[in-house]
């Protein structure tokens, strides 16, 4: 978490200096107010984070201890049985569409949205407010208004309970933000960088892959991450256009799979959370900073 | 590693590069009148695909009769206005609306101001509890939707959930066996605590992001005139992150105006759809559900214009700000 150490607040940082040469006993009540807050703030974390851990704890209960009038706090004595009755069913094969279905969000989103905030923030040409605008009212067209046409669009195309099908709504889905991110990291690798690289010989696609791209990576990698959380956790889309038992992605899956053994087996159902969701977390701790920072630039910037 | 490209970002865009004088000019102008289009070209495309073209087809539809019969192959007829009247004339629209906006409004504002005390919160604790604070968002915000949303059914289970157990624990004896989502009232609360809890943490984020780039010296500098911590905050900090508050509130009233997958988890629990209807689910139950693509299209043009009315506003300020 070296990203969220570095960025101390600046406020507070100043504010220090400033109080600093007052005498010991002002300082005083400011350092116990901070203590006291840092209280609350821990408290906070503990309640925010509870239904996190609540999931995997429950997830090694055994079924006499988690249908249990007496809560079970740790899951001391527990065990796995859980995770073995999910991976009995069929979480293989909706693990297998997710993938699937993630990874050509990802990559197809990415080169799409990188081709267009180049545009928009490299070159100025006419209708590039219009893009802007249109990118921004895009988002606010909800997915959900769109059900119908959709299922009816791609029942026409007979991309109903295709990786294709649901991949093209995805993309579609994530475009607007994805350019709306790359955009502030396009425009704050400088210009004169490139430029100075033409100088020397360069040509201007050399000078964009030699100096520009690299620099870019982290805002990449950013809106990467922003496509893939998108795509494995949606919901809605894969619920109307996804609707064959052998086509169904992760959290369709945990659905069914939960109304099968409601009120039976909710360590498995657990699990199954546990199994969806620890991937995401994981690879979401490292690089939300970034992701943070891409959409304020991107609001500061509008 | 400290604050990212993004920050240089701000700066450089405000001051644009000195136009190149002279011969350089010109050919980078012309290959870049073609060069933009073609580099736009993908992302029109697909938006056009996925977007413009069901748009257009949806509000052709919303002027057709098209239910079952047509989903068999029965040509669509053309009804006019008929979609529309029916709905505006039945008072279950309307009741789900107000439902909807109710709901909007309550857990975006809730959402804002949890979320901004928090990031506030965060610039004056030391980092030890910052990154607590810290992490436990983070966990709350990768959390998949779906898993989240089973693992508050369970904290509210009515036998084993621990909701119940707490509050019976603390003397509240009648919540023994509570069900929180058979009365509409309590759904929504229930609802609306799980949506709050997945929104706050991208809220405090990029609120925190909007305060670590307000200038120390600003603060200094007004401390030094006399400006008391609260002045300092409402003259200094507000102005400055108020393009982060608009836009994040923003996206807030978008996101739960059409909040879908919270609501149609916890109705299939519950098991009461007509009374907890927010527009979302009630589209889906219309057209999925009962066929009746007509009527649906023309609600969800509704809505679609509902929400962009809704932000219009927002979107007004954002593009003053740009200019």
């Amino acid at each position: 978490m070296s990203a969220t150490t570095s960025s101390m607040p600046k406020p507070s940082s100043t504010r220090e200096p400033a109080v600093a040469p007052r005498s010991a006993s002002r300082r005083s009540p400011a350092r116990i107010r901070r203590r006291v807050l840092g209280i609350v703030a821990v408290l906070i974390a503990l309640v925010w984070a509870f239904p996190v851990y609540w999931m995997l704890n429950s997830s090694f209960l055994p079924y006499n201890r988690i249908r249990s009038t007496e809560p079970t706090f740790f899951p001391i004595g527990g065990s796995l049985d859980a995770y073995n009755r999910v991976f009995d069913s069929n979480f293989l094969s909706s693990l297998r569409m997710s993938m699937a279905v993630t990874l050509i969000t990802v990559a197809a989103a990415l080169l799409f949205a990188f081709l267009a905030a180049l545009a928009l923030s490299r070159f100025r040409f006419r209708g590039r407010k219009s893009f802007i605008l249109a990118v921004l009212i895009i988002q606010m067209i909800p997915a959900e208004g769109l059900f119908i046409s959709h299922f009816k669009m791609l029942e026409g195309w007979h991309l109903l309970n295709s990786v294709v099908g649901l991949s093209l709504l995805y993309v579609a889905a994530v475009v607007p933000f994805t350019i709306w991110m790359l955009r502030g990291f396009v425009a704050g690798v400088p210009r004169d960088l490139e430029e100075a690289a033409q100088v020397d010989g360069c040509s201007r696609s050399q000078a964009f892959f030699r100096i520009t791209l690299p620099l870019l990576a982290p805002g990449l990698v950013a809106s990467g991450v922003y496509a893939f959380l998108q795509a494995w956790n949606e919901f809605t889309l894969a619920l109307v256009i996804m609707n064959r038992p052998d086509s169904m992605t992760l959290p369709l899956w945990l659905r069914t799979f939960a109304d099968a053994n409601r009120a039976s087996d909710w360590a498995g159902i657990m699990a199954g959370s546990v199994l969806i969701a620890v991937p995401v977390i994981i690879f979401f701790l490292f690089v939300q900073h970034r992701m943070t920072s891409g959409l304020v630039t991107g609001a500061v910037k509008g | 590693m400290t604050r990212p490209a993004s920050t240089s970002a701000v700066a450089k865009q405000a001051t644009p590069p000195p136009p190149v004088p002279g011969h350089v000019r010109p050919p980078r102008r012309r290959r870049g009148q073609v060069l933009p289009y073609v580099l736009l070209i993908p992302a029109i495309g697909i938006l056009i695909a996925a977007l413009g073209y069901p748009l257009t087809r949806q509000a052709v539809m919303s002027f057709q009769e098209y239910g079952l019969a047509q989903q068999f192959g029965q040509p669509p007829e053309w009804v006019g206005f008929d979609n529309y009247i029916q709905l505006f004339t039945d008072s279950y629209l309307w009741s789900v609306i107000a439902k909807s906006i109710a709901f909007c409004l309550t857990v975006a504002a809730t959402t804002m101001i949890i979320a901004t005390a928090l990031a506030v919160l965060m610039t004056v604790i030391s980092t030890g509890p910052r990154l607590i604070l810290q992490i436990a968002l983070l966990l709350a915000w990768a959390m998949p939707h779906l898993a989240s949303l089973t693992v508050w059914q369970w904290i509210f289970d009515s036998q084993y959930g621990i909701v119940n157990w707490l509050l019976v624990n603390l003397g509240f004896d009648q919540f023994a066996g509570q069900s929180w989502l058979l009365n509409p009232l309590s759904f929504f609360v229930v609802a609306g605590i799980v949506v709050t809890w997945m929104s706050v943490p991208f809220v405090t984020f990029a609120v925190y992001a909007g305060l670590t780039q307000v200038p120390g010296e600003l603060h200094e500098a007004a401390s030094i005139d006399g400006a008391s911590e609260r002045q300092r905050f409402q003259m200094i900090t507000v102005p400055l992150i108020k393009p982060v508050l608009l836009i994040v509130g923003l996206l807030q009233i978008i996101w739960d105006l059409k909040v879908f997958t919270q609501i149609f988890v916890l109705q299939d629990v519950g098991g009461i759809t007509r009374d907890t209807n927010l527009i979302g689910t009630y589209i889906y139950r219309l057209g999925i559900g009962e066929g009746q693509f007509g009527l649906a299209a023309a609600a969800s043009w509704f809505m679609l214009l509902l929400t962009v009315t809704l932000s219009l506003y927002y979107v007004r300020i954002l593009l003053r700000e740009e200019d």
